[in-house]
């Protein structure tokens, strides 16, 4: 299977604080790979590093082929990124949002097509036509996922995607994650949410402090650390 | 530590930030600069004024007139021809060269009032600049005043004897000589005549530069920049849509306000005695033309500093404490060329208003107005060079990381404030 996303030693500093320590992981395409960690474990700086919005300190990351770094606008056109605390402008309605995104990624009735499908993933029903500033958060979240997805990216890099939102929304959202893998989408997601992750995602690597200290899938996984969830799974692995 | 004082401290701290504190501290500097030029103003209006005085006459009445003269004046040429005295009024940067006409006092008796000759030299056109052709137009008052109270206690019978002279002005300025006016008429008109561009200038800048500033701090709460960075589309198409969109919502603000103003400045009705024209101080096409580019040229300026100024803003509110210095950057040439003419100004001064690009359209319509063409282009081609400088240090922090990481921090600082 060809690689959607090679990482080969990367280490990214903040100064002196060093985020992201020799990490090094491939992506296989069509697949769902999480990074799964504590908060500050440099899930969300590899994601904006593949995302083309951080700066390498040292090794190689490339996207289908492509190096984030010498080819940031060539890796643009591939990925969708969705952050995770990420708004909309608040002055425009969802609809609105969407179709600006859009013009972005073509012309005329290629914009309506691609509106239409963030209109479905989204299913805001009538309040799409509503400015993003009367959103609930739950809502937010689906119009930012249906932004994510609605391009029908080769990649979608998304960060914390059920991150805030009630059982119902986040199952809502898992399952059009998983759908867009049928039409063609790699999906790299990072979550704390260990139980999410073992619902969702072929392989999963663990991070602790910068580093990728197990990788495989949840099953696998599972088996070799004797656990009955990927919790137990990541608790055996960092102590 | 009680709680009243656990929650002052925290407030300070919440609101001690580099963003509030830095845009205050250029506030300040620009404020100490403005004060030093009014001490200034304070120190020339002390001195006594340096001027020239050829008196033809030879009776009594013009004595009285010298004798306030003497007193109260540096006379530095007391000789008898124009040119020359004019030559050495030029050269020790005096104010006027007063002429006593022959017969001065026989005319006066005669009741005729008797004639005062002021060749005006002017240096600057702001208000401040006429300051000491003022005094000299006050010791002149003054001598006519002592002539009154000496024909009146002589028991003199003259029907001129409250107003026994009369001036004859020539005000010569950056190398035109208008004949019949003031130099305070001519500031006068000058600066109501190009307040104009420096106001809407200002309100330009302080309208868009807000608008680029808090668009930035709002993409980074709303936490929407991410996401546009990471589309398909030139970080040099971000930025220059960016700054394009804030320059038209600015304008129009800037219009609608200019609107109002020009309504408020009609209704004033003000209207004065001296005609540009009739001096030959009019602006041709060529001219307005070259004020217009550097209005634009200057707006590109301030919107490439704002964006520079943006990219540090965390939110809103620090984006509108960002605005504060380029309000300050706006205002400040404004004040000066209003009060000073860029030609008078100290050094310093001087340095400081040519390096605010803000300030070049400010100037322009003064200086094309005396033909000083040659600074007007120094002054577009400096704020091309600033403009281009400035696009390309943003367009170099949004290729990079720091248009999401930059912010003002001041670690030592903090570590001993906090």
């Amino acid at each position: 299977m060809n690689k959607a996303i090679e990482i080969i030693d990367l280490i990214k500093d903040f100064g002196k604080i060093r985020a992201v320590d020799g990490t090094s992981f491939d992506v296989s395409e069509g697949e769902i790979f999480g990074l799964i960690g504590p908060n500050g474990a440099g899930k969300t700086t590899i994601l904006r590093i593949i995302s083309t919005l951080l700066q390498v300190t040292s090794g190689e990351v490339k996207v289908f082929d492509y190096d984030v770094t010498k080819d940031a606008s060539e890796v643009r056109k591939l990925i969708s990124y969705l952050p995770e605390d990420a708004g909309a402008y608040k002055n425009l309605t969802g609809k609105s949002y969407l179709t600006f995104i859009a013009k972005f990624f073509g012309n005329g009735k290629k914009v309506s097509e691609i509106v239409e499908k963030g209109v479905k993933i989204a299913s805001l029903e009538e309040r799409i036509n509503d400015k993003v500033d009367t959103y609930s958060k739950g809502m937010m979240r689906r119009l930012l996922v249906g932004r994510a997805l609605m391009i029908d990216p080769k990649l979608a890099i998304l960060d914390e995607p059920t991150s805030g939102l009630d059982v119902i929304n986040a199952q809502e959202v898992r399952h059009i994650i998983k759908d867009s893998t049928k039409r063609g989408t790699t999906v790299l997601l990072s979550s704390h949410n260990m139980l999410e992750v073992e619902f969702l995602c072929d392989t999963i690597a663990l991070i602790n402090e910068g580093k990728i200290v197990e990788e495989g899938k949840p099953q696998e996984l599972k088996k070799k650390y004797n656990a009955t969830n990927i919790e137990e799974v990541f608790i055996g692995v960092v102590q | 530590m009680s709680d009243l004082t656990n929650i002052i401290m925290k407030e300070m701290k919440e609101l001690l930030t580099p963003s509030t504190i830095i845009p205050i501290i250029l506030m300040a500097f620009l404020f100490g600069a403005m004060g030093n030029m009014m001490g200034g103003i304070e120190e020339e209006l002390k001195e006594k004024p340096v001027i020239g005085l050829i008196n033809e006459d030879s009776g009594d009445l013009s004595k009285i007139a010298t004798n306030i003269l003497n007193e109260h004046a540096e006379i530095i040429y007391e000789g008898s021809n124009v040119e020359e005295g004019l030559e050495k009024i030029k050269e020790e940067e005096g104010t006027a060269l007063l002429v006593i006409s022959a017969n001065f006092s026989e005319g006066i008796y005669a009741n005729n009032p008797g004639e005062i000759e002021v060749y005006w030299i002017m240096r600057g056109a702001g208000v401040m600049d006429s300051i000491s052709s003022g005094v000299v137009d006050f010791l002149i008052g003054a001598a006519e005043q002592e002539i009154s109270k000496a024909l009146i206690e002589n028991d003199v019978h003259s029907d001129v004897v409250l107003n026994p002279t009369f001036k004859n002005e020539t005000t010569i300025f950056k190398n035109k000589e208008m004949k019949g006016v003031s130099p305070s008429q001519i500031s006068g008109i000058l600066v109501s005549q190009s307040l104009l561009v420096p106001i809407i200038m200002m309100m330009i800048i302080m309208m868009t530069g807000g608008t680029v500033i808090s668009s930035m701090g709002m993409e980074k709460e709303n936490k929407t920049l991410e996401t546009l960075l990471t589309l398909p589309v030139k970080r040099s198409e971000i930025v220059i849509g960016k700054i394009a969109g804030s320059a038209i919502v600015g304008l129009l603000m800037a219009v609608i306000y200019m609107v109002g103003f020009g309504y408020y400045m009609s209704s004033l009705g003000m209207s004065s005695e001296v005609n540009l024209a009739d001096l030959g101080l009019t602006l041709g096409m060529n001219d307005y033309f070259l004020v217009g580019v550097s209005v634009f040229i200057a707006l590109l300026a301030a919107l490439s500093l704002c964006m520079i100024l943006g990219t540090f803003a965390e939110n809103y509110k620090s984006a509108q404490m960002l605005n504060l210095p380029i309000v300050a950057l706006a205002v400040l040439p404004m004040f000066v060329i209003m009060m000073k003419d860029f030609d008078t100004l100290p050094l310093i001064l001087k340095i400081i208003i040519f390096a605010i690009p803000f300030s070049h359209p400010m100037m322009a319509m003064r200086s094309l107005m005396f033909d000083n063409y040659l600074f007007v282009l120094v002054g577009i081609a400096y704020i091309a060079i600033f403009s281009v400088v400035m696009m390309w240090i943003i367009v170099k922090i949004f290729s990079t990381e720091r248009v999401l990481t930059a912010k003002l921090s001041l670690p030592k600082f903090k570590r001993k404030i906090l």
